[in-house]
Order: structure tokens, then sequence, then C-alpha cells
């Protein structure tokens, strides 16, 4: 039987379909997920968007899958998905390397939640994707591994820090995938990548299992093709987990049955709220262009369109970089080569910490640890640390008084499409402004959504950000599905 | 505030950094280059700004401004149970990933010199 299946028939398959196709015993979960290796043998060699394959825990899954459907038992949400996991969430027996050399050995003893729970709702994880070291950086040229090639021009980044995770699904090496987002790690390579890409509320999603780059910011998100793929997979993940305690005790929607809901019922119209600070310079007049055509689409959709002023967004970098650096300085004391990950010879300990970190870490992480630490230390902490969280207040009021008034906002995701490989690497300062629009949703803890929203002269995506109300993901969701079916049609 | 070399020796000593040469200068042209940029937070005033660690507190049923402190967070407190805790993750488990061991104890160079 397997011999009559051919590639093509999956690559368009929605996630429904899949579980449809195997229940129905026209193709097995066994088939799809060699299949989708055979792909990733073929296409990633140029791409780069995998670190690992976990072929036996793949095979093993779907073979539990293919004997469920074969005694005719009712298949779980996600049976027989092939997804893949950002190399940043722990995964029991599978390498997991944080896109880290001090992490190279390193085998997890136990599973995050969100992946534990994508593989209890049936989906088959293929294996790990590379990111930015730690997931710092906003083009995936600080993996210590290799970078990641954009799918839709080779000869540019994918965006970071997940851009492994983005670049994988846009080379239809996987149906879904789970990314981090710190300060816009999946927003960003979403947009540059052409595909949605979700950061839940922070505390809608459990943290345990994620490497932590910096606690107060860090959140696990879906990527996929479409908006519906993205919220079949956050109800998968999303909910309360004893082993976070900042995950909420929030209830979860259906997120999927609330996509359907209109933008415009009996009731109020949705109300839109446009900032201009985020259209203010240096942002690309394509991408201006094309989140502008975006927002009037909205409004012939029936939302209602509605001036918002965000006024603290031009302090959001700067917040961002001391609130981000201070945290990972505290969190990434633990690589220190005692218990896990690379160790250094050395003659006495406070030089094997220091070797071991020296060698282990590469120059970004080394510069965030430097700044991070610099700005908590003694004489500075009042100047920068302090400042910064006090800033972090005023930017949260921001969208607390904008959304008095609206339901969502619309944003561009990132200032440009796209930049080359290399382009940005030298300056560190360049590469930071490319998260100009994504980190206050990470300062506020709102959720925040990229969606692709048309091509620039080059053929390269252009991706609409909306944000929402702190556990409204369900609305957030429903006014991207409404705008992609409209832009498809 | 201009960082110095001064300054980048010390803190990679805070942060168990040694740093090469070259590394250090460059640590000291991105340092200043970026935290010039920082500089722009002090236009602000916050002076009656309470600072935001986190934002766990600011929703659901933590959303509660009688409650102050860690009472926001009672929710993720449980109960002492004597029996039915997660078990702790076996030694062979925690043991493996670790560069030296004597499958008891981590093992780590010489601490104290004589």
């Amino acid at each position: 039987m397997p011999a009559l299946i051919i590639e093509h028939d999956y690559r368009d398959m929605t996630i429904d379909d899949i579980r449809s196709e195997i229940a129905e015993q026209r193709t097995t979960a066994t088939a799809m997920a060699r299949d989708f290796y055979t792909r990733i043998r073929r296409e990633d060699p140029e791409i780069g968007a995998f670190l690992t394959l976990c072929e036996e825990r793949a095979l093993t899954q779907a073979g539990r899958i293919d004997q469920m459907a074969a005694e005719g038992l009712p298949l779980p949400p996600l049976a027989g998905v092939p997804v893949a996991i950002k190399d940043v969430m722990v995964t029991r027996g599978v390498r997991t390397t944080a896109g880290s050399k001090i992490l190279d050995n390193f085998i997890p003893p136990y599973d995050c939640t969100a992946v534990a729970r994508l593989e209890a709702a049936g989906a088959v994880i293929l294996g790990k994707l590379n990111c930015d070291e730690f997931a710092m950086g906003s083009s995936t040229e600080n993996s210590a591994y290799h970078p990641v090639h954009n799918p839709r021009d080779k000869s540019r980044v994918p965006g970071g820090s997940s851009g492994g995770s983005a670049a994988a699904v846009a080379a239809e090496m996987a149906v879904a995938t789970l990314g981090s987002d710190t300060g816009g790690s999946i927003r960003q390579p979403a947009s540059f990548c052409g595909v949605v890409g979700l950061k839940p509320t922070y505390g809608r999603v459990s943290r345990y299992g994620l490497i932590a780059f910096a606690s107060s910011l860090d959140h696990i998100g879906p990527f996929a093709k479409t908006v519906k793929e993205v919220a079949v997979v956050l109800r998968t993940i999303a909910g309360r987990d004893p082993m976070d305690s900042t995950s909420a005790e929030v209830p979860v929607p259906d997120y999927v049955a609330e996509l359907e809901k209109p933008v415009r019922g009996s009731g109020e119209a949705l109300k839109v709220g446009v900032a201009e600070e985020y259209f203010g310079s240096g942002l690309d007049p394509e991408v201006r262009a094309a989140v502008e055509a975006a927002i009037q689409k909205l409004a012939e959709l029936g939302c209602e369109v509605v001036p918002v002023s965000l006024p603290h967004t031009e302090y959001a970098i700067p917040t961002y970089y001391i609130v981000a650096t201070a945290e990972a300085s505290a969190n990434l004391a633990r690589y220190d080569g005692v218990r896990y990950g690379f160790r250094a010879k050395a003659a006495n300990l406070s030089e094997m910490y220091r070797q071991t970190r020296d060698g282990g870490f590469g120059m970004e992480v080394k510069r965030r640890i430097m700044l991070g630490t610099y700005a908590l230390s003694a004489g500075y902490y009042d100047a920068y640390y302090l400042k910064a969280q006090k800033v972090r207040t005023l930017l949260t009021r921001d969208f607390d008084e904008a959304f008095k008034k609206v339901d969502v906002i619309a944003a561009p995701t990132c200032p440009t499409p796209a930049f080359k490989l290399g382009e940005k690497v030298n300056d560190p300062l360049a590469m930071y402004l490319a998260d100009i629009y994504t980190v206050t949703a990470n300062l506020a803890g709102i959720p925040g959504i990229s969606v692709p929203c048309g091509l620039n002269h080059e053929k390269l995506p252009i991706g609409l950000q909306l944000f929402g109300r702190h556990f409204d993901e369900a609305t957030l969701l429903r006014v991207a599905h409404v705008y992609e079916q409209a832009r498809i049609t | 505030m201009n960082v110095t070399d001064k300054d980048v020796a010390y803190v990679a000593d805070l942060a168990n950094l040694e740093l090469t040469e070259e590394e250090r200068v460059r640590m000291l042209r991105d340092l200043n280059s970026i935290l010039e940029y920082v500089e722009r937070l002090s236009e602000l005033e916050t002076g009656k700004v309470a600072p935001m660690a986190q934002v766990s507190d600011r929703y659901g049923k933590n959303n509660d401004e009688s409650r102050q402190g860690s009472d926001r967070f009672a929710f993720a407190i449980r109960e002492d149970v004597k029996d039915g805790l997660r078990k702790s993750l076996p030694h062979d488990a925690a043991l493996k990933n670790a560069p030296d061991t004597d499958g008891t104890f981590f093992e780590v160079p010489k601490v104290i010199e004589r």
C-alpha cells in the first residue's frame, strides 16, 4: 500500500484532512511520517531548518496511531500530524541543544509540557529545529550549528530566533511547528517566511521544559500555514500546568469554533485599533502599503477602524534589551559544566567554569550576559534595570488604555521584509531594531499574531501583526482568520 | 555613562566569563553603542511609576487589587500531601548528562587550593 502513496497527496492537507485520511485508512501515519522524512532529506540540506531528527520516536508514535485506526478506535485531534519543535524545548531521549555548543550532547530526561501535549493529542514529532543560540537573535545566524536559509529566497534570513520553525512550515517539511517568542521570535520569522505565527498571552501555554532565556518574557507558540491550524495547535497546548506556576488558571476556549463567529454580528462591530507609533520612520514603504491595505480590508469586512495611541512605543527596544538581558544573565548562570553539557578541562573549579562558558557560548550570548550583568551590577541597577522595569509599566499601561477602546490592534510585524544573510551580523543594535514592533507584546504579556498580507516587488512576504487583550486569543484568531479568508478568495 | 576596559573586565569576572583580548575590544564597543541607545529611557519621568517585574499577577484570578504580593499567586500553591507527589528524577537519569561522575555524585576539579 505505501508504495501507491505519492508525496503531493500530503502537502496541502490540513490537520483535519490528515486525521480523516488516517481514520478512513486511505493512508497511514507511518507512510506520512516516512514521506516527510524523505522530503526533509531532500530539501533541508539547502535550508538548514533541522538540527536533529527523531525518527524512532516519530515512527513509534505513528505506529500507535495506525494501530488505533486499524482497530477502529476514535483518533485524537492531531492524529498522525507531522510536527517539529524548536530546539529550546526539551524532549526526553532526544538531543536538545538550544542552538548552543554548550548543550551539544545534552539528552533531556523529561519532556516539555507543550511537546507532551502535542504528542498526547496524536501528533508525530519529526525532529528538532534550528534557532539562534538560546533564542538570542533575529536572523537564526547565531545558531552555533549552521544558519537557516529562507525558503522564499535562499540568500535571505528566515528571521529569528525561531527561524527553523518558520522555515520548516514554509518549505512544507512539517504541517505545524512550535517556536518560542521572547521579543518577537515567533512573529518576526513567520512574517519573513510567509506563514502564520502566534505568541499567546503570557501564562496561556506552560513554559515547563522551555530552556529559559528571559523568564518574564518567554512564550511558547505555534506556526502553521493557516490561522485555523494555529488555532488547533493552540487549543492543544494551552491551559494550566501545575509544573509552571506562572501558567494561568484561565479556561481554554475552543479556538477553532470561535473562528467562525462573525466580526460584525447583530451587535457592535469589532474595533481594530491603529497606532501611528507603529508607522513611523524606518518602516519600509512597501510594508506600510501592504499593512494599510490589510487594515482597509478589515474595514471592508465589517470591522471598525479606530485610531489609538501607544505613546511609549519608542522606548520599547531599550526597555526590552535591559529586562531581557538582565534575566538572561541570571538564567544562563546554570551553564557551568558541572551537571550537564560541555565541560572544559581545567586545573581548578573556577577556571573550569570560565573556560566552559568561554568555549561553550557564542558571541551574542556572551554579549547579552555581559549587558545583563552590567545592568544588574552595583551602582547601575537603579539607572538601568529598575528604570527599565518602570518603563515596562508605562508600556503596559499604553495597551491597557488602548484596549478600553478597541478589541485588537493592527500593525506591521516587522519594519522590513527578510534581509540578506550577513547583512546585520556585525551590528548588534541594527539587529535588535528588527524587533521594534514585536517586543512590546512580550513586555505587556499580551497575545500577538503575524499573518501574511502580501509580497513586495521581490516576492518577499510581508506580515500583518495583530495584538489582543490578555487571554483573548479567540478574538485575535477570529480577526486574523477573517482577513486570511478574504485575502485568499 | 561610558563603559571602560576596567568595567568590561569586572563584569566578565562577575559573569564567570574570561573573554579573549579580541572579544574584550568588541564587547567594549558593543556595550557602549547599546547603552548609548538605552540612555533615552532617562527622558521619561518615572518617579511615581511602580516597577513591573512580570505580568502574571495582572489577569484571571490574580487580578484582584485587594491581594498583594504572594497572595496574588495563591492559586499556584497546593496543600501538603503525604503521598502522591510526583516522583523525583531517578538517580541514574539525573547523572546521565554529567561530564564527570563517580556514580553517586557529580565530580568537579579541585575547589580549594592548598
